[in-house]
């Protein structure tokens, strides 16, 4: 049964953990995401959950991380430098294949920057963040709704791929106290990490016999074994083999791009006819639907595609869409992040769908796109207005 | 009684990974020899690193183990500890590792005293990246990085952690190995945060520098900087001075422990009335 | 229909909860849609705050108040920070012992200069309520929400022991409007 309620971004993204499963928090306070660590501290002791502050930013991930091998589902949020500083741990959790999700409400930058204003200036972070070559998997809300829906997709999609997941919210979103409807929660689909059902003695962190994703067992579980943030084999103990840790690096970047087209959820509007493309994503994406709603009252043929999934980003969907198109807008509130995505697909005219021996792997199923790229930028903590999207459609149509 | 080593070890990852004559072995050992006597099983035990030469004891030990990033041991082994608190959760770290890149991590698990033990493989230097000054390096000795004799004043971790809320905190060396087995082993029955800073030789990295490059000499140069508490009691401040004192030096029993504190408080919450202390 | 409604101020002086009240009663007591976006700064206290109310009989797509009906000043920095989204004819509410409104101001929008903190403070009895007194005039100055409504998102959000008060300061924030 749909519920009904009154919250903001915040606040549904701690109801979004809850339904998920998620009974261990650690996190540090900072702007504009402390809602959600006080959210979780009010909510998880009353589960016989953990809550933890931890003494900073880089402990909360750390600690997160410990509670997931202890074999719950884990979550740390945080803001702007708060998020720079959890690099590491993101890197940890990417090689030692931990599950995690990490709330990111996004505000300006760089450095302290504009604390309480509206950014979406992480989303190259959230690709490459953390250093060495690494899979990534973010989602982006587009509504106080979807703060909830994303959240539990997020964790579904962590415990899936054993990999840490970020949800991209912003400081406006986060604040942002609307109705929203949610789903039942018995219309949810509840993921949980594979795990492993061999003989103690038979068992290794990261056996591919099973699938690209291994099973992982819990600490204290009875399965004895090891992890480690250095590159290793199959039985998680360190290995530097050329030829091994090819495929093992490669198998973590495969194991998010082959899935591309069932996590890299997007959503077209009024694109049917649309020989005008805005790309908006996030809390954004609502101000670009106002500007395509107004431009298609006075006959412009526009229409919007809004990745819900940042990483991997929906590229073959988008060539679809881009392939006929005269015109792409790409509108965000920073100063030119997912732009040289779109451009990078347009030119080419490709997505990557594997790496292979050290070849990239392009889908070649729609043409390359002669569309003109344009853009709606802006970096000043104010979120971008309808009228500006729409003086940009009229300018090109 | 003789301890079955193998019980304890992946065999398979020896011959190790330090040094010969490295004090790590030595404690490593005193650490299993404890487990044993305590009986613990494998199975119930956690043991998690950081990033360092002692960091790779993780490695040989056939538990739940976890090697991983430089100084975050601690943050990583609070939720192992907080999402099973029933089971063993053992840090070891170098000095390094420990108390400068981890020293937050340190002085707040010690603060909470949550049931972690915590053993420090105290060798006065960075070893594993090629003999940099750390945070306990002797003022006045020479390491890579402080080529013309270190400026920096070095840390007493005993007295830090002490200082910190850590409610056991013992001190000993890898020159009196079965002292530091029964210190570790207090250490892993105590409820609470527990600390064992084990003065350890690194005779290749800080030791030929500082003309101690045999490992021999350098365990007797230990031996000289430490003194019991018992002779020290009988020593006056003057007598003191550069000497690190051994034995348990802190002891509460009486602090209650951090899974525990908040458990009680997750029972508090569930039976929905509000509280203070 | 979408109208749009700003409550700016200084931090601490309940702005934020009230622009959340009149959310919640268009929301819970007449079936409309609303959305609540406070902005503020790091300064918890004195530091300029505003809420953005928007009220609408439809959903609401765009969630930024860009063209405000009715915009509440209860301090000097807020009015010339925030005015500037205000539509010709718009409803302006000031206190008119903080805001000095500029003629040509008043010859642009419907201006109201109303003692709002000294009636909290002198009438009611207690400064604190000066959000709720603005509560009443933004009831009786819009036909937004009615007052019935307005009041029982009071009652949901305001300690039962304050009740009485804070009625008090509804009703004579109601009555400073002529």
């Amino acid at each position: 049964m749909k519920r009904a309620v009154v919250a903001n971004g915040n606040e549904m993204v701690v109801e979004g953990a809850i339904d998920a499963g998620c009974r261990f928090f650690a996190g540090y306070p900072i702007t504009p995401s402390s809602e959600v660590a006080e959210g979780m501290a009010r909510k998880l002791p009353k589960l016989g959950g953990v809550f933890l502050q931890m003494e900073d930013e880089i402990a909360s991930i750390a600690c997160a991380i410990g509670g997931s091998l202890g074999g719950e589902k884990t979550m740390t949020a945080s803001s702007g430098p708060g998020i720079s500083l959890k690099q590491e741990g993101v890197g940890l959790a990417c090689i030692a294949e931990i599950p995690l999700v990490i709330i990111n409400a996004m505000r300006g930058g760089p450095s302290t920057g504009l604390p309480t204003r509206i950014a979406q200036s992480d989303i190259m972070q959230a690709r490459w963040g953390t250093h060495g070559d690494h899979p990534a998997v973010a989602v982006c809300p587009g509504s106080v709704a979807e703060c909830y829906t994303e959240t539990v997709r997020a964790f579904n999609i962590a415990e899936e791929l054993r990999t840490p997941v970020y949800v991209l919210s912003d400081a406006f979103l986060a604040h942002l106290s609307t109705k929203v409807e949610l789903p039942g929660k018995e219309e949810l689909k509840i993921a949980n990490r594979l795990r492993p059902t061999v003989k103690s003695e038979e068992y290794y962190p990261y056996d591919t016999r099973f699938g690209d994703v291994p099973p992982l067992a819990d600490y204290f579980s009875g399965y004895r074994f090891h992890v480690t943030g250095l590159n290793h084999d199959k039985t998680g103990f360190p290995n530097i083999d050329p030829v091994l840790q090819e495929s093992e690096e490669e198998r973590l970047i495969n194991k998010v791009l082959k899935r591309q087209e069932t996590i890299g959820t997007y959503e077209n509007y009024k694109l049917e006819d649309a020989q005008i493309v805005v790309v908006a994503y996030g809390s954004n994406a609502s101000g670009a639907k106002e500007a395509v709603d107004a431009a298609r009252e006075s006959g412009i043929k526009v229409g919007l595609f809004r990745p819900i999934t940042i990483w991997p980003f929906p590229s073959i969907p988008f060539q679809k869409v881009a392939a006929s198109a005269k015109q792409i807008i790409v509108t965000e509130v920073n100063l030119g992040q997912i732009v040289y995505e779109i451009e990078r697909i347009m030119l080419g005219g490709r997505a990557v769908t594997e790496i292979k021996n050290g070849n990239l792997i392009f889908d070649t199923r729609h043409p390359r796109s002669s569309a003109e790229l344009s853009t709606v930028l802006q970096a000043n903590g104010t979120p971008i207005r309808p009228n500006q999207i729409l003086s940009q459609i009229k300018e090109v149509a | 009684m003789s301890v079955k080593y193998e019980n304890y070890l992946r065999m398979n990852k020896f011959p190790h990974y330090w040094c010969p004559g490295c004090g790590n072995g030595v404690v490593l050992k005193a650490f299993i020899q404890a487990v044993d006597e305590l009986g613990w099983r494998n199975n119930d035990i956690g043991m998690v690193t950081g990033i360092g030469c002692s960091s790779r004891a993780s490695g040989y030990v056939d538990f739940n183990t976890m090697h991983t990033i430089h100084g975050r041991a601690l943050a990583v082994a609070t939720g192992i500890k907080m999402s099973n608190p029933s089971k063993h959760v053992v840090v070891f770290a170098g000095d390094g590792d420990a108390s400068a890149i981890g020293g937050n991590h340190l002085i707040h698990a010690c603060r909470r005293n949550i049931d972690i033990t915590l053993v420090i493989i105290n060798n006065w230097i960075y070893g594993m990246t090629g003999g940099q000054y750390s945070p306990t390096t002797p003022t006045g000795t020479i390491a890579t990085t402080m080529p013309y004799g270190n400026v920096d004043p070095d840390f007493d971790l005993a007295s830090l952690t002490i200082g910190a809320g850590a409610t056991f905190v013992a001190r000993s060396s890898v020159a009196e190995p079965v002292i530091l087995k029964n210190y570790i082993k207090k250490a892993l029955t105590h409820k609470g945060f527990s600390v064992i800073d084990a003065f350890s030789n690194c005779h290749i990295q800080w030791g030929r520098k500082n003309k101690f490059g045999d490992p021999v000499k350098l365990v007797e140069h230990i031996k000289s900087v430490t003194v019991s508490a018992a002779k020290a009691k009988k020593m006056n401040a003057e007598e003191l001075k550069n000497l690190f004192v051994t034995g348990v030096l802190y002891e509460d029993k009486d602090k209650k422990e951090y899974s525990e504190s908040y458990f009680d408080m997750v029972k508090r919450a569930r039976s929905q009335t509000k509280g203070g202390r | 229909m979408r109208y749009e409604l700003r409550f700016s101020g200084v931090g601490g002086q309940g702005n934020m909860l009230a622009g959340m009240i009149l959310a919640e009663a268009a929301i819970y007591f007449e079936n409309k849609h609303a959305s609540y976006v406070p902005t503020y700064t790091s300064q918890v206290r004195g530091g300029p705050t505003k809420a953005d109310i928007i009220i609408s009989d439809n959903k609401i797509l765009y969630l930024e108040a860009n063209s405000i009906d009715y915009f509440m000043a209860i301090h000097p920095r807020t009015y010339d920070m925030y005015k500037s989204d205000s539509k010709p004819g718009s409803i302006i509410v000031v206190d008119m012992h903080m805001v000095q409104v500029p003629d040509e101001d008043k010859k642009k929008f419907k201006v109201y200069e109303l003692p709002i903190v000294e009636t909290a403070r002198n009438k009611v009895g207690n400064v604190i309520t000066a959000n709720i007194v603005s509560l009443g005039i933004t009831a009786r100055l819009t036909n937004i929400i009615s007052p019935e409504s307005l009041f029982k998102a009071i009652e949901r959000r305001v300690p039962p022991k304050f009740l009485d008060l804070n009625e008090k300061a509804f009703e004579i924030g109601m009555s400073l409007v002529k």
